[in-house]
């Protein structure tokens, strides 16, 4: 087997490792924190099944970005939904046969690659323009773009200008997931491209990349807004004094 | 009647626009200490502490144990900007670090840098700071500079509440010996008296009495304002700030109005003589439970039915979403009524019923408007559905006055600006930060005041009352267009045939 395939095959089980256990590790913090007072950021639904609906807005659409400032959601909201398209596209690299409504998607996926860039190269001009946000950016966060950018880049340059051999890529892909190794197609393009996926999905659970997990832990969202009809007590106030009675 | 200031006050323009970036614009700008003696009965320590460093990182960890809020919003901010523009604070000074990301990133940078990987190992990339004491004088100014109005929190895509974060900050300041005078010390009176202005029972007596005189004079009516009596249906808390502060004891003598007409048997307490919890300022826990303790306990020890609070908005804040969690359960009281009741609450039912009497003509001298306050808006309800709080004070407004117009929707409802003067800022070490904070909310009134002749506008928060009767001025408003929202309901009751009784 080519030293390049085994460095590969170990980074991406590493990756794996680190992404899932990151992951849990994070989550069940959030989970387990307690959250002592009714927080919710008012007005907010009043049963359970509101608030879903209040989140799924928030998933969904985006809701409160767009009330704050349509540029941010117009880049936000055309990259995330983009990338989803193109991250269902790479499920035919997954799954054999190919399901049906992922071949359906194969050209939108195409057309999703350039929308992750434009939205990308939105977000990113805002960093420079605005002075605002210019002032609250990072080096991290210039980084997480810049790294960004480059997968898609990498993706559609492997699409159009530089072929890559997608058969043997997906034996390699399949060959990891049934522990079944197969040689991995040394282009150099696909190598960065898997390279710097391979770099996004280790720093996911220690970069803001924890807002997808995290968004579902915020108190001023999903606490439904009824504490008069019920009495809400955490766990470290009932213990401490007379609430205890 | 301009107000002369020894900082330039921020002219009024059409149409609001977004500052650029001022670096350092309010790095001048802090509150006073607390001097020893009022940081002790509070339980911290009275000065700084030789090893601040560890004590601050020591309250940090357990803070982040303690609060889900805390933790979360630490760790999932992507710098979008979207909330950039939404604070008062930064509208009115152009200080960056009053940007609410910027805010929160005081905090963050020194979490990062201590708690998270990225910042132990690769600082400079992640924007982790060590703590310095440089650090600690800026959160003692920046968490200084926020009202905990939650403006912020409606516009982050994952409600980030910049609040939850600047009472961490505060609490870590208190834990390592530097309070703020204003805040703790009142705290401290509520401990040892029982009400915010150190008001005690024979003087607050008699000011009930005159204010029995002053009703009787002006409407013949004996409207009663009743102290501590036992049976009564409805124990009344109201911010200390309504017994004597104009506008707001024309607000109290509305309530006293209300109650009299309908028939209402009620009381207040001398023990529990203030709504406001300004524990909620630096977030602790035990003293903001402390402090409602007492309400707890004089209901219990009157035998009242029902708990009603008055105009006063982080008051009604942790009344309504607190005071369950820190002091209930409420299974003594008449489980026909919502415990805690908002006063607006109460007179809007009786309103429905058809148990008041107006004369609206009464009003018919002012033109109003109304103002939302934050911790009203975005931290509590009022009635059984969702936005009940904007939608009640105004069927009541509507209900006693004529002439009402609202303020554009940008500046109201869910989207409302702080006065400027909340969060345990209502202070005079702060006269420069409150007078900047204050711009949106007056653009916003000088364009109603511009289009319909709005001559007042009516709130239902002692400290909105007292912060506006303060600023306007700068502003050239007169002070008195600031009124309490009972004050219309009083002024328009109807007594023709009861006058008798
Ligand atoms: S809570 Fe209010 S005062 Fe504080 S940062 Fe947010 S908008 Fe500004
Ligand atoms: S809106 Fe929320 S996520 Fe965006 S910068 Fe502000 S706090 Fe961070």
């Amino acid at each position: 087997m080519p030293v390049v395939t085994l460095v590969y095959a170990a980074l991406f089980y590493l990756a794996t490792i680190i992404l899932i256990g990151g992951l849990a590790y994070r989550i069940q913090r959030y989970a387990r924190t307690p959250q002592p007072l009714k927080i919710p950021t008012t007005p907010a639904p009043t049963t359970r099944i509101g608030v879903v609906l209040r989140m799924l807005r928030e998933v969904v659409f985006f809701a409160s970005l767009f009330k704050a400032n349509k540029w941010t959601w117009l880049f936000g909201w055309i990259f995330h939904f983009a990338l989803l398209l193109v991250l269902l596209r790479h499920l035919r690299y997954f799954t054999e046969p190919v399901w049906g409504w992922v071949v359906w998607l194969q050209p939108w996926g195409v057309y999703a690659g350039y929308a992750m860039i434009l939205g990308l190269l939105g977000l990113w001009a805002r960093r420079f323009l605005v002075d605002r946000v210019r002032y609250i950016s990072a080096p991290s966060d210039h980084l997480m773009l810049t790294l960004l950018v480059a997968i898609a880049g990498s993706g559609l340059a492997m699409k159009y200008v530089w072929h890559t051999d997608i058969v043997a890529l997906k034996a390699f892909v399949l060959g990891l997931i049934y522990f079944d190794w197969q040689p991995l197609p040394a282009d150099p393009l696909l190598l960065i491209h898997l390279l710097l996926v391979i770099g996004l999905v280790m720093i996911f659970p220690f970069s803001k990349l924890l807002h997808a997990p995290g968004m579902f832990f915020s108190p001023t969202r999903y606490q439904v807004d009824d504490p008069r009809e019920r009495r809400h007590v955490a766990r470290f106030a009932q213990a401490a004094g007379r609430l205890a009675e | 009647m301009a107000q002369q200031a020894k900082f330039d006050v921020p002219k009024l323009r059409e149409y609001p626009i977004v500052p650029r970036v001022r670096e350092g614009a309010m790095q001048h700008s802090k509150p006073f200490v607390a001097k020893p003696e009022f940081q002790q009965p509070l339980g911290f320590p009275g000065e700084l502490v030789d090893n601040w460093k560890e004590v601050a990182l020591g309250k940090m960890g357990e803070l982040l144990n303690k609060y889900r809020s805390v933790q979360v919003f630490l760790d999932i901010c992507v710098k979008c900007g979207a909330c950039t523009d939404k604070c008062h604070y930064y509208l009115g000074t152009a200080d960056p670090k009053n940007m609410p990301v910027a805010r929160q990133d005081l905090l963050r940078n020194v979490y990062r840098r201590y708690f998270t990987f990225t910042g132990k190992y690769l600082p400079k990339l992640v924007g982790a700071v060590d703590l310095t004491q440089d650090v600690l004088e800026d959160w003692y100014r920046y968490y200084h500079q926020c009202s905990e109005c939650r403006r912020c929190s409606v516009f982050c895509p994952y409600g980030i509440d910049t609040a939850e974060i600047t009472m961490a900050g505060r609490e870590i300041l208190d834990s390592v010996g530097i309070g703020q005078k204003y805040t703790n010390e009142i705290i401290g009176k509520v401990f040892k008296i029982g009400n915010n202005l150190g008001l005690p029972e024979p003087a607050l007596a008699d000011t009930l009495q005159g204010l029995e005189e002053e009703v009787k004079a002006d409407v013949g009516v004996d409207v009663r304002f009743p102290l501590d009596e036992k049976g009564a249906e409805v124990l009344l808390v109201t911010p200390s700030a309504d017994f004597f502060a104009e506008p707001h004891v024309d607000g109290l003598i509305g309530y006293a109005k209300v109650l009299h007409q309908a028939g209402i048997s009620w009381t207040l307490s001398s023990y529990a003589s203030e709504a406001a919890n300004f524990g909620i300022f630096s977030g602790n826990y035990e003293n903001m439970q402390k402090v409602a303790q007492r309400i707890r306990d004089a209901a219990l020890d009157l035998g009242v039915k029902r708990i009603v609070v008055g105009e006063c908005g982080h008051a009604w804040r942790v009344a309504y979403s607190f005071w369950n969690t820190l002091i209930g359960p409420f299974d003594f009281l008449d489980p026909k009524y919502p415990a805690p009741q908002h006063i607006c609450e109460l007179t809007y039912d009786l309103i429905r019923q058809g148990a008041l009497r107006f004369k609206r003509e009464a009003n018919d001298h002012r033109v109003l408007t109304f103002h939302d306050s934050c911790n009203v808006s975005r931290g509590s309800r009022m009635g059984s559905t969702p936005g009940g709080q904007f939608e009640i004070p105004r069927e009541i407004i509507k209900a006693c006055c004529n002439h009402f117009y609202d303020m554009a929707p940008e500046t109201i409802g869910e989207s409302t600006f702080c006065c400027g003067g909340g969060g345990g800022l209502l202070t005079d070490d702060l006269l420069e930060l409150r007078v900047k904070g204050a711009l949106p909310r007056m653009e916003a009134l000088k364009r109603v005041v511009d289009e319909h002749g709005v001559t007042h506008m009516a709130a239902i928060c002692a400290i909105c009352k007292s912060q506006f009767s303060k600023v306007m001025p700068y502003y050239g408003f007169e002070m008195d267009m600031i009124i309490s929202l009972h004050q219309l309901v009083g002024d328009a009751l109807d007594w023709g045939a009861t006058a008798a009784h």
